[in-house]
């Protein structure tokens, strides 16, 4: 799970991590009421989405006085900020978050992930702040001091001053980076993170540390013992269609191509969907039904995937296991009956049962092609497109 | 042969009494591995069907002589389950739940650090050695005892496809085990290639990977230093868009690292056969190992 800056800072001041004075605020008057409050210009706005990118996307503006306040905030509210993280179709803008500005001495990075190799949660940090870390990693990779932390052990002393040290900050900025690292470790084991982010952590001209921008994503595993964190949850940066999934337990990703498909386990359905695109045609979504598919299961993928107006055909691949070939075929037949199917469909089944499963379709009279292995079915429903 | 689980192993299962794991346990059965004990916490004393079951996993294996677990505890409390497995002496433990905590699982592998203990998954179908022994969630009759051909792969029902276009080919398998698709996950490619390697009864080794991490990389380094026998792989995921979750914890593309075509060009530079087109892997199986 992902949340907004604003959020992420306030989760910071929780563990006692400094970041600018500020607010969030929906509306213009209410950018203008937290400038009031802050009491000094210059102050920031940023626009608050779900991506990366924000300032070169136009969504991050100085403001020397209240008019200028006033006047981005319009600008930013409502606008479709376009990051090379949101796609060429961007992002709506619905809030801002309004903040002090700093003296800023230098911009520091300052990241805590963990490293699914070596099972260690790695902090890394860099005197190159306020750029895109992949590129320092990639072509300056030296300026980047990892320290490994084995989760057993926990954060100690040492491993703050290894990142400190690493950063070559002023004496006095020492032991406050020391307790701010220490309590960022704190928030990443206690809420299960699985990214922390801070791009760029600022020292300031009297030796402070900051943190002024603050990513934060969530492990969705563990949000069974984190409810409070529900409420972080922001349904507008979401695609309604994966929404609607979830509800269902489909695993559900809403892509561009033209052939829906609908298939059992994660790793099949990825391999459906380039069968798809090696026979010529688009994938428009994943969709993984998991293992124990119900009737109802596949009744809402159908209606999720016809729901995407792209659609031209719909491919069916079930691997039957667990879930025999027969049960599958019955709700097949059941769901293109209530749903009523607008395009082909496509189906191809295997495993347990599957001479009753092909029965069923065939005698269904309902408007289903059975493959009898996944090339015929991927070359059957390209033949939709193309 | 085989690798990890023949018919001499002696399976214990945890959360043998919940849903999954009754119905999971009578297939075992019925495939014909040695079901010797369950523990569920609080129903000891009980039978589930002619199984044993016991309230901790040390007294079932003073009591039976279990060696190997099959963990089908939900995931809040799975990382215990196998924790206790590990403190028991099991030498083989099989987690089948899927969404544990990335740091739970962290804590589990390096407690683990050191003993004598195999973990297979967590978030994987198990492992089944062909007519002798299953211990998971895979159909026993889409496989063909006999060998010669060793599967391991990161995925589940994708792994049933790849073999039931090998046991069509007529080409039976030693052992085929899925290692799961989360992050931070026990037995990895290389334990497995190893094994294979070392297995006499192993002609030739599939591999089936996806999207995410660099688990396949480092597979393709250790193949090119230390496997002798024919390699045929595939990887799932070349349309996946990177920074989305594809179903599994582990799919994902993040940057530029953990591309299916980057995996893709450092297997076939390894000497890896790579199949791109899925519907032809037995095929292309039956050409690489030659009947």
């Amino acid at each position: 799970m992902k949340i907004h800056e604003y959020q992420a800072k306030e989760l910071f001041k929780k563990f006692g991590v400094p970041v600018p004075e500020g607010g969030v605020a929906f509306s213009t008057s209410e950018a203008k009421g937290v400038a009031q409050k802050l009491g000094s210009f210059p102050v920031v706005v940023k626009a608050q989405i779900h991506a990366g990118g924000r300032g070169k996307g136009g969504g991050v503006k100085l403001a020397k006085s209240m008019e200028d306040v006033g006047g981005f905030a319009d600008q930013i509210i409502g606008m479709t900020l376009v990051t090379h993280q949101t796609g060429p179709e961007g992002r709506l803008v619905k809030k801002v978050l309004v903040e002090q500005g700093l003296n800023i001495a230098k911009e520091l990075y300052l990241s805590i992930i963990p490293d699914r190799s070596t099972a260690q949660i790695v902090v890394m940090v860099s005197e190159a702040g306020g750029m895109d870390i992949e590129e320092v990693a990639e072509k300056t990779p030296e300026k980047i001091i990892k320290v490994t932390i084995n989760p057993l052990q926990g954060i100690q002393a040492y491993h703050c001053r290894e990142a400190a040290f690493g950063l070559n900050l002023p004496a006095a900025a020492v032991k406050p980076f020391n307790a701010m690292l220490n309590s960022l470790y704190r928030l990443f084991v206690a809420y299960d993170c699985s990214l922390l982010e801070i791009n760029p952590l600022v020292l300031t001209a009297d030796d402070a540390v900051m943190a002024l921008d603050a990513k934060v994503n969530f492990d969705d595993n563990a949000l069974f013992r984190h409810k409070d964190l529900l409420e972080y949850r922001d349904l507008d940066e979401e695609d309604p269609l994966e929404i609607e999934a979830s509800k269902f337990n489909l695993n559900y990703i809403n892509l561009d191509g033209n052939i829906g498909n609908m298939v059992n386990g994660a790793g099949l359905a990825m391999a459906t969907m380039d069968i798809i695109k090696l026979a010529g045609a688009k994938p428009a979504n994943f969709l993984d039904v998991g293992g124990g598919a119900s009737a109802e299961m596949v009744e809402n993928g159908f209606r999720i995937i016809l729901s995407d107006k792209n659609v031209k055909g719909i491919l069916i691949n079930i691997f039957g296991g667990i879930l025999r070939c027969d049960v599958l075929a019955q709700g097949v037949v059941e769901a293109a009956k209530k749903t009523g199917i607008s395009v082909p469909v496509v189906v191809r089944m295997e495993g347990t049962n599957v001479g009753e499963g092909r029965r069923i379709l065939a005698e269904s009279g309902l408007n289903l092609t059975t493959a009898v292995d996944l090339k015929d079915a991927a070359q059957k429903v390209a033949g939709i497109v193309n | 042969m085989s690798i990890f689980v023949d018919k001499n192993t002696r399976l214990l299962v945890q959360g043998i009494t919940g849903r999954e794991g009754m119905f999971h346990t009578r297939q075992c059965i019925e495939y014909g591995t040695k079901v010797v004990a369950g523990v569920t916490p609080g129903k000891g004393g009980q039978k589930m069907d002619d199984v044993p079951v016991f309230n901790t996993v040390k007294n079932a294996v003073a009591e039976t002589g279990a060696d190997c677990g099959m963990i089908f505890v939900p995931p809040p409390f799975a990382a215990d389950a196998i924790m206790e497995a590990v403190d028991a002496g099991l030498r083989l433990i099989v987690a089948i739940t899927e969404g544990i905590p990335v740091l739970d699982m962290m804590r589990v592998k390096n407690y683990m650090q050191g003993k004598p203990v195999r973990l297979i998954g967590p978030n994987c179908p198990g492992i089944i050695t062909p007519g002798e022994c299953k211990v998971g969630i895979m159909p026993g009759p889409t496989h063909k005892p006999g060998g010669p051909i060793g599967v391991v792969s990161r995925s589940g029902t994708l792994t049933y496809e790849v073999v039931h276009q090998l046991t069509r080919e007529g080409i039976g398998q030693t052992t085929c085990l899925g290692i799961g698709g989360d992050p931070v996950n026990g037995t990895n490619f290389i334990d497995c290639l190893e094994a294979f390697e070392k297995d006499p009864a192993t002609a030739g080794i599939v591999m089936v990977g996806e999207i995410g991490g660099s688990a396949e990389e480092d597979a393709a380094a250790f193949i090119t230093e230390h496997v002798t026998k024919p390699v045929v792989g595939f990887i799932a995921g070349l349309t996946a868009p990177p920074g989305r979750r594809m179903g599994h914890a582990g799919a994902i593309i993040s940057g530029k690292s953990g591309t299916a075509q980057s995996k893709i060009d450092v297997m076939k530079a390894s000497g890896i056969h790579v199949c791109e087109d899925l519907g032809t892997f037995g095929k292309l199986c039956a050409e690489v190992f030659g009947n």
